[in-house]
């Protein structure tokens, strides 16, 4: 009784939060453009997607910030993760409490302060300014990717590759950075499904002729409802899936507790 | 290896774009420009004490409210039948409740707009079973369904997680005791989720305080948020002083509720997101 029960709550709540994903989905493919009728199926909402120009524009600026300030990160992070793994403790607690701030501060004032400071040094909003503010809020994420990897390491390798003669340089790109790989990738990875999932940021920090797919999605959305967008949304929904399985299993691989890595 | 500096360039890059910008928006919120000079003022906070802006943060903080009650009512016992052992296939199931997260934030907001829309999918159905329309889109209700449906996992996940954690034995010394199923959850279960609870309770409120696109889409573009109120001084009215006041508030609003739940977690052993 009680876990058929269950059984049919969790039904429920499962209706509840696909409903919505689907119908989204289903609808890409109607040919009628209304949103209670079906009219026979389509693909003339994806034809028409990659034909407008506007749309293609903003994949093209999604996918190179993405990559760009992902790429950048991953490095700067790591970086980041190394200098702070050997730091003394009261730098250390400082360096990561300034680490969080930008995880903990809600999104909009992180985007209005990048937006004044963008501003106040008279920096033009558009391509540059994006791309700074996805850099500053993907590195933290990429360092807590790869600091656990770090407090894994066995520090007397690293002395042991010195000790056999190795540069230090060499010792970090043939002994060091082979184990903590799995974290920097893991980083890259979760700092480039952010960088295309972000909205709020992107859209306090960019200016006229610059825009990505977020934003061209929530302008279209305000005038109305558009199957375009459901096109367009269903696409977006398999790629960050597929994405983020990628990221999800290579975590748990790495974590044996399993604990899933998930955006907001 | 051993040397800390490597992290200085990151150092540096974080002043430059988390606390000098963070400091911008403090004067910007205690100065104003009168003729062409910027002055020292207290201004733009007593401006948003009008009860214009009152008003709006009073509603923001409400509608906040009543959607965490509402995720905290819908998810607990989700959070339960998921971490309960007459479940089998427990990480396929917890792995699709987590999908439609993944869903950019935006478009599941958009999704909502489609099915409550006066011709949507809701009204068409209502419709054929020859039952009145609903005026649903634009309304105090379509924004806090907005806010449970993206905000729900936020608060079932840190609460499944503890629950997860809890030693069977505590629950079966109990039930030797003699206690029911409800004391057992009153005495045993709830008061060691709570944890769970409250990392849930800040992770659902913290967004949907701060939210101007749930707002915007499904409350119509008149809807005032704190949100919005300080997207409309950046983007629209350019008034960067009483929009980065605002903006200060929401802050000390944030740090607020996070303080008053961090009483709530002394050992800080909630069930984090990451």
């Amino acid at each position: 009784m009680k876990k058929a029960f269950g059984r049919f709550y969790l039904v429920l709540i499962f209706a509840f939060l696909y409903a919505p994903v689907l119908t989204l989905i289903v609808f890409s493919f109607n040919d009628s453009r209304s949103r209670g009728n079906w009219g026979g199926f389509t693909l003339k909402w994806y034809s028409a997607l990659f034909r407008d120009r506007h749309v293609l524009s903003s994949l093209y600026y999604t996918l190179t910030i993405a990559l760009l300030s992902a790429l950048i990160a991953t490095v700067a992070g790591t970086a980041a993760a190394i200098g702070i793994h050997n730091m003394k403790k009261i730098l250390k607690s400082f360096v990561m409490n300034l680490t969080y701030l930008p995880v903990i501060s809600p999104d909009i004032v992180t985007g209005i302060s990048l937006m004044i400071l963008f501003v106040f040094v008279r920096l033009n909003l558009g391509f540059t300014t994006l791309l700074l503010a996805h850099i500053t809020f993907n590195i933290p994420y990429v360092i807590l990717s790869v600091l656990p990897k770090l407090k894994q390491l066995n520090k007397h390798m690293y002395e042991a590759a010195l000790d056999l003669g190795a540069k230090p340089l060499y010792a970090f790109f043939r002994v060091i950075l082979p184990e903590i790989m799995p974290g920097v990738v893991t980083g890259f990875l979760l700092a480039f499904t952010l960088s295309l999932d972000d909205f709020i940021i992107s859209f306090f920090t960019t200016g006229s002729g610059v825009s990505t797919l977020s934003i061209t999605i929530y302008s279209m959305a305000r005038l109305g409802i558009n199957p375009k967008i459901n096109a367009l949304s269903t696409l977006m929904f398999i790629v960050v899936l597929a994405l983020l399985l990628i990221v999800n299993k290579r975590s748990s691989a790495n974590s044996k507790n399993g604990t899933a890595v998930m955006n907001i | 290896m051993k040397k800390g500096w490597i992290s200085y360039p990151y150092i540096l890059w974080m002043i430059i774009f988390t606390i000098v910008p963070l400091l911008l928006v403090m004067y910007y919120g205690f100065t104003k420009t009168e003729n062409g000079t910027m002055v020292l003022t207290p201004d733009n906070f007593i401006r948003v004490m009008e009860p214009t802006y009152l008003k709006v943060l009073w509603r923001s903080v409400l509608l906040a409210l009543v959607s965490t009650v509402v995720c905290f009512i819908i998810g607990y016992p989700v959070a339960m039948i998921l971490a309960g052992r007459d479940i089998s296939r427990k990480s396929t199931l917890v792995l699709l409740f987590v999908i439609p997260m993944w869903m950019n934030f935006l478009l599941r907001t958009y999704a909502w707009m489609t099915l409550l829309d006066r011709k949507g999918l809701i009204n068409t159905l209502l419709g054929a079973l020859g039952l009145p329309q609903l005026n649903l889109l634009y309304t105090d209700f379509a924004v806090i369904l907005g806010m449970v449906y993206n905000f729900l996992p936020f608060m079932v996940l840190p609460i499944y997680s503890v629950l997860r954690k809890i030693d069977r034995s505590l629950i079966e010394a109990a039930e030797d005791l003699g206690s029911d199923t409800v004391t057992v959850f009153r005495k045993v279960i709830f008061p060691l989720s709570l944890p769970g609870v409250v990392s849930g309770i800040t992770m659902v409120f913290m967004p949907a305080v701060t939210t101007f696109i749930i707002s915007k889409l499904l409350g119509g573009s008149q809807y005032m948020l704190i949100g919005n109120l300080i997207e409309d001084q950046f983007m629209r009215v350019y008034d960067w002083n009483f929009g980065s006041a605002v903006s200060i508030i929401m802050m000390l609003l944030i740090l607020l509720s996070m303080g008053v739940m961090a009483r709530y977690d002394k050992e800080g052993t909630g069930g984090g997101l990451f």
